[in-house]
């Protein structure tokens, strides 16, 4: 892998220091802006060369703190840069988030890695190539208009050629970016769909994943935990396991144990022979009735989320109020967790597929009492994450296992049961909607209460990792905090778009959580999306008006506007077959965050009579990102997050009894299947040239589960209001009598 | 020692006969297209082709494979020289993060090795097994359809016809 | 209990691993059998009257109560099972059924008024459910289990067509039957049902509680649990004085429900109403073959009536409760005997059967708790393992994945030797290879 044998310290990063981890998080954080001014992260490292450098042979290296995570973030930010220098896009090199090398980005989360390290290699590169063509012009004594910088070269209008290379010799990126450089206009590969430039590899079976890194005299490793947090293993066949053949080492410290063997296969079984041990639970038992019941019992702060005062007197002719449920969910990485870390010359070096480099580096450092600067934290792409799963407390236990057998590699990885087991889930969430409408069927009052816990658990410190509990003394646990507005956790899209007057919403943080929870993908808006676009679907039956129409009639936003009629357009809304029978279709619509994409899903369910079982016949969505660098790209994220939202609504939730969590693979875990997946899906990509990155990832969960509960309603005349939306529930609504 | 035959080439190993082959392809044969996923057999990530079926590897203990046949996508055909299903895939952009898709190439294979022109409910039977996260079905399938084209052959009734690709941009 | 049992003196039939010498000797039952039913089906009256058909009636005239307690009685019955092509629509027939005589096709029972039975009147549906007869007068075959319908009371039957009357027609023709000669000559059923058939209600049995009573009702009518677990003669008619002795049912064998039941731990009524409701008890083992989907409809039943036939099925196992102490496990003597089987066990089933597994830990009962290895034939193991176990899709419940492809019969031999040594009751099973290739050969439910 290119990873291993690099060299390089980033002089950039040296000016800037560390913030310690502030709220906001999961929105991408990262070090402090020292430079305001300048777009995206270029405010935090102005200096050219954290994000581009040109060798002396002219080959183009482009750094950004963003991952990898299968989102084709890559592909995107080197069709900007290959646009913007004038290079070709294959002579461009790519290093992603390393501590030792690349701008600390804080976390790739949050649908973020677009605007802030997209919009700053964009700027970077504009100066770079401004400099060099400063530079061409210099010596060729030449007015700067004169000067094309094409293919790596600059040319005069005589048709000398200066390369790159020569010219970044006689110049120093080490300065910091101007603000306002202006882009090229000249059409190039933005807009176009790239192919991505890791799928080859990974098609052809080439090294691509943390899990394939082999290096010279690694060992494997297994951690020994209980079967799901809030458990443990009676630590009683160590010395057996020890006594295997193939057993390198058990590593014992504190409540920490782990086997390490030259095969993997060793490893495996030892780990079998120390579960057999059985298990404790050590937390208190679980309350096993309605986990939302249960939750809503816990203590909790009241946020207030926002608060529309009210317009001109109106008359509520009729008032509505619901109550939606979401279960606990998993992230689910088809590959589970998986590190590799090298404890040499006493420091330390990990290749995790860790959502966040700098902060994994920061708690490493706590947790091994070693300076920051003796850690270095390499992003190597694992499986597709989808939020805080099991990386960085994989990476922790790698890297203390490491520390036992000093100069070997040691590569961890966690069992399918350990990562169904320990990663933190997606918390559950209730939300209470209460609203009125008007004899016009206009909405004039509108409250919103959602109750979560919370959405960040994200390691900032040595305690947020399964580790560092059990090290000896252990870590304090990470308080819980609330992710403030706007990007919010629980109460993330709580603020619909639309315009109510007199509206308010409260989020019920509650602290404490019975089982390990963080970040899934898109955090609360997922929940409160679906709560309130399929409230909105109730209200507009209430108010005998078509549900499009409704919406747009509370929608005074041009680019929501658009992008709901290009969804309804494209679906055939006006023409599509009157609901009931078991057929029926399903609007929504949000804007991420009420800050990032714009996206609207219009789809058709069928059910069938006997089963109530749902199936999904076609899905049409609309998305505005903003300036759209790879459509293909965000066709194919929009895609996934619907087909994975159909997942998570329709099938998804983890079951949980006094003694913990009872899914503990893919059969107690069911998650959408081949058989399963709509017929078709189409995306539309709303085309915005120069308008800024809105980001993509966590767009479509939302609409996606509120359209299909829509969808449902209108097939069988029934409402489900509680996740999963399950033939059982279906059934428990649908009329007998076809 | 035990000898296999790996993509075509015979490869000696050794390792305890009941060894899952999954471990011995990654650890002892270097290869990374079979995937560790679960090792229960419910993901399909580590699915090779054992005398042309799908099979799980990471339940296939060594013993059991002597003188047959395995087959990972390393044998379909390189980065430079795609097989028509790697080529198929590139097409699509049938990837997310990509960790099931080499399974899920496997299990395709073996489908269409036997039949060139499968109906569409055929095909998303036969691709029940294999999980994916990452939400990528719709592009798989369309892969798939195209690499049965590629193939001579063509899913019948397709939920979607196979169009020809607009030209890529240079790279 | 009903006194004259002619189907005793047919030949009896039960273990499957006498299947090449007896196949031959069905053929020549079958024909003798056929001369036989030929004969007495013109002594009897091998005719029945035509009913008249009548115009479908509109969903909305049947009461709404009775359409839901007959979509409660259709999950009882299973019907959907045999009634649904696999992809098909609900109740729109066209499954195939594999019998000894060949196969058949399940028909289709929407109220379409063509395909379906949409002009049948509730009359007709009541005279096919009790004696077999389709409404235009032709005989139905007994894979359709009117022998045990034929005790459903009147109101049941209502409830039934009421609730299929208002399911979604479905245009679905139904394929040819394919039998062996000459069972297509439906006439011939007249013979078999003078023979064979008992119709009639068998009348409560006040000394007994009314959750037996129900649950008697239910397993011997509506949900006709003794079609699989009651052997067959070698003309496919139940054996009466051997009911719940343990049958087949493609291609698996269905245990015994009564005292022979070869179940370690002893089925109370709570074991069994956890395992008919989920598909799974801890006591015991995960429901498998054709018993999966049967699990599958009972889980949306209510509680009573899964209660009932789980008191009644105890009831009919006459086991006192108390459990072995110990489960057999005799590893080091079955690695000593069976080698092969045991490097394939840890390769191929100790990830999640062996100690420290998942399934373990989650608290699933270990393999020596299942009644298929302490059955007296392999084949339910052997078909376990080449099937493997596959909740319906996207429903949590009880998952094996198939070895079929993966390991060859003397691979699947080795390793049902190897389950049965160290898990196992009862001696080693004989000749497995060629127990393997049978049921390979037959088929996955073929
Ligand atoms: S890793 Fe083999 S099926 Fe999941
Ligand atoms: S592409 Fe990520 S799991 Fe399938």
């Amino acid at each position: 892998m290119t990873v291993l044998g690099r060299r390089g310290v980033l002089a950039g990063a040296l000016l800037v220091t560390f913030s310690s981890r502030g709220f906001g998080q999961e929105g991408g954080g990262g070090a402090k802006a020292v430079a305001p001014g300048l777009p995206g992260d270029l405010a935090k490292f102005p200096l050219l060369d954290s994000w581009i450098r040109i060798d002396g042979q002219g080959r183009v290296t482009v750094f950004t703190g963003k991952a990898e995570l299968g989102q084709g973030i890559g592909t995107a930010l080197l069709q900007l840069a290959a646009d913007e220098l004038g290079v070709p896009f294959a002579a461009i090199g790519l290093v992603t988030a390393d501590t030792a090398r690349t701008p600390d980005e804080g976390v790739t989360a949050g649908s973020h890695s677009m605007q802030q390290s997209g919009t700053a290699i964009l700027n970077a590169a504009a100066n770079v190539r401004l400099l060099l063509a400063r530079e061409a012009a210099g010596r060729w004594t030449l007015p700067l208009s004169q000067v094309a910088m094409e293919d790596g070269t600059a040319r005069a209008p005589d048709g000398r050629t200066v390369p790159y290379g020569v010219l970044a010799a006689g110049l120093s990126l080490h300065v910091p970016a101007l603000p306002d450089v202006p882009r090229r206009t000249a059409p190039g590969l933005v807009g176009r769909n790239v192919p991505r430039i890791d799928i080859p590899a990974k098609l052809a079976g080439k090294p691509s994943f943390v899990q394939d890194l082999r290096l010279p005299g690694m060992l494997h490793g297994r951690v020994l935990r209980g079967p799901g947090d809030g458990t443990r293993v009676r630590p009683a066949y160590l010395d057996a396991a020890a006594r295997r053949p193939g057993i390198v080492r058990v590593v014992r410290d504190g409540r920490f144990v782990a086997v390490l063997a030259d095969r993997e296969w060793d490893a495996v079984t030892a780990l079998r022979l120390l579960q057999g041990a059985g298990w404790t639970r050590m937390a208190p038992p679980l309350d096993p009735g309605d986990p939302n019941a249960a939750l809503r019992r816990l203590p909790a702060q009241d946020i207030p989320i926002f608060d529309t005062p009210p317009g001109p007197p109106a008359e509520a002719a009729r008032a509505l109020s619901a109550r939606y449920t979401r279960p606990y969910l998993m992230h689910g990485a088809i590959g589970p967790s998986c590190a590799v870390a090298l404890w040499q010359d006493g420091a330390l070096t990990v290749w995790t597929h860790s959502q966040g480099v700098s902060p994994l580096r920061r708690a490493l450092a706590e947790l091994l009492g070693l300076p920051s600067d003796r850690v270095r934290c390499i992003h190597t792409p694992g499986s597709g994450c989808y939020g805080h799963n099991g990386a960085d407390d994989v990476a922790a236990d790698a890297a203390v296992a490491a520390r036992a057998v000093p100069g070997r590699p040691v590569r961890v990885q966690w069992s399918r049961e350990q990562e169904h087991g320990w990663e933190p889930l997606g918390p559950a969430m209730t939300v209470d909607l209460d609203a009125s409408l008007d004899a016009s069927g206009r909405i004039v009052r509108w409250r919103h209460a959602v109750w979560s816990n919370g959405h960040d658990g994200r390691p900032t410190s040595a305690g947020g990792l399964l580790a560092g509990a059990e090290l000896d003394p252990p870590f304090p646990p990470q308080v819980p905090k609330p992710i403030p507005m706007p990007e919010g956790g629980g109460d993330r899209n709580a603020n619909p778009l639309y315009d109510l007057p007199d509206a308010s919403g409260v989020y019920r943080f509650i602290p404490d959580a019975p089982v390990r929870v963080s970040a899934l993908r898109s955090l609360g808006a997922h929940m409160n999306v679906f709560a309130i676009e399929s409230f909105m679907d109730e209200l507009a039956r209430a108010a005998a008006r078509d549900p499009v129409a409704f919406r747009l009639a509370h929608m005074t936003d041009p680019r929501a506007r658009a992008v709901m009629r290009e969804a309804a357009d494209r679906f055939g809304w006006q023409q599509r077959r009157p609901g009931g029978g078991g057929r029926g279709s399903g609007f929504a619509f949000a804007r991420y965050k009420n800050l990032g994409a714009y996206c609207a899903i219009a789809l058709e369910v069928t059910v069938d009579p006997d089963s109530a079982q749902p199936h999904v016949t076609r899905v049409v969505a609309a998305v505005d990102s903003g300036e759209a660098v790879n459509p293909d790209g965000i066709a194919n994220q929009i895609e996934g997050a619907i087909v994975q939202s159909l997942s998570w609504t329709l099938h998804e939730a983890v079951a949980l009894d006094a003694t913990g969590r009872a899914s503990f693979d893919w059969s107690t875990y069911p998650i959408l299947r081949f058989a399963d997946v709509p017929d078709r899906v189409e995306v539309h990509v709303l085309g915005q040239p120069g308008q800024p990155f809105l980001g993509t990832g966590e767009a479509g969960q939302g609409p996606t589960a509120a359209a299909v509960a829509n969808a449902l309603a209108d097939a069988v005349g029934a409402r489900c209001r509680a996740m999963p939306i399950t033939p059982e529930r279906i059934g428990a609504a649908l009329p007998l009598r076809s | 020692m035990t000898v296999l035959t790996v993509n075509g080439m015979p490869r000696t190993v050794s390792a305890d006969p009941s060894t899952p082959l999954l471990y011995v392809l990654r650890d002892g044969l270097a290869l990374n297209g079979p995937k560790f996923g679960c090792g229960l057999g419910q993901c399909g990530a580590c699915t090779v082709l054992l005398d042309g079926a799908p099979v799980f590897s990471c339940l296939l203990p060594l013993g059991v494979v002597g003188g047959r046949r395995v087959r990972t996508v390393e044998g379909l055909g390189t980065a430079a020289l795609p097989g028509p299903m790697q080529a198929a895939f590139e097409a699509e952009q049938a990837a997310q993060c990509g960790y099931c898709i080499p399974g899920m190439m496997m299990r395709a294979q073996a489908l269409l090795e036997r039949d060139i022109r499968p109906t569409e409910a055929e095909l998303r039977a036969h691709m029940a097994p294999s999980l994916c996260r990452c939400g990528t079905h719709m592009r798989i399938l369309r892969a798939i359809r195209r690499a049965a084209v590629l193939m001579g052959g063509g899913v019948r009734d397709p939920a979607e016809p196979v169009r020809p690709l607009p030209p890529a941009p240079a790279r | 209990m009903r006194e004259r049992d002619p189907g005793r003196t047919v030949l009896r039939f039960r273990r499957r691993r006498d299947l090449p010498r007896a196949r031959g000797r069905r053929l020549v039952a079958i024909l003798a059998g056929s001369i036989a039913m030929a004969a007495l089906a013109g002594f009897a009256v091998a005719w029945r009257p035509a009913l008249p058909i009548v115009a479908p009636r509109p969903g909305s005239s049947f009461d709404l109560a009775g359409v839901e307690r007959g979509a409660v009685l259709a999950r009882l019955g299973d019907c959907a099972v045999c009634h649904t092509a696999s992809g098909g629509a609900a109740y729109a027939g066209g499954r195939p059924i594999h019998t000894p005589f060949g196969t058949l096709y399940a028909s289709n029972i929407t109220p379409d008024p063509e395909s379906g039975i949409g002009r049948w009147s509730q009359r007709a549906f009541d005279r096919a459910m009790r004696r077999g007869v389709a409404r235009d007068g032709s005989l139905l075959y007994p894979a359709f289990p009117f022998t045990h319908y034929t005790g459903l009371a009147d109101r049941d039957l209502g409830d039934l067509y009421a609730f299929l009357m208002t399911r979604t027609p479905v245009a679905a023709a139904r394929p040819d039957n394919r039998l062996v000669f000459p069972l297509g000559f439906r006439p011939l059923m007249a013979g078999w049902d003078l023979l064979f058939f008992r119709p009639g209600r068998t009348a409560a049995d006040p000394a007994r509680t009314p959750d037996w009573n129900r649950g008697r009702y239910l397993a011997e009518s509506l949900s006709h649990c003794g079609a699989c677990h009651t052997p067959r003669n070698l003309l496919g008619a139940e054996e009466r004085g051997h009911a719940y002795a343990g049958g087949w049912s493609d291609g698996w064998y269905a245990p015994p429900l009564d005292a022979s039941s070869p179940a370690r731990r002893a089925w109370t009524a709570d074991r069994l109403f956890a395992y008919l409701r989920t598909g799974l008890d801890r006591s015991h083992a995960a429901a498998a073959g054709p018993m999966g989907p049967v699990a599958y409809q009972l889980a949306r039943v209510p509680d009573a009536d899964v209660r009932a036939i789980a008191v009644y099925v105890a009831f009919l196992m006459a086991r006192p409760a108390g459990d072995p102490a110990q489960e057999p496990e005799r590893t080091a003597e079955a690695d000593a005997s069976q080698p092969e089987g045991a490097a394939l066990f840890a390769g191929a089933c100790a990830s999640c059967h062996g100690a420290g597994a998942p399934m373990m830990l989650a608290g699933r009962p270990a393999l020596a708790l299942g009644t298929p290895l302490h059955e007296h034939d392999p084949r339910d193991v052997i078909e376990i393992v080449l099937q493997g176990l596959n909740p319906p899709t996207g429903a949590a419940g009880p998952y094996m994945p198939a070895f079929g492809d993966s390991l060859t019969d003397g691979q699947v031999a080795a390793v049902v030797a190897y389950l049965r040594a160290r898990y196992g009751g009862g001696p080693a099973w004989p000749d497995l290879p060629h127990a393997v290739r049978t049921a390979r050969r037959q088929g996955s439910g073929a």
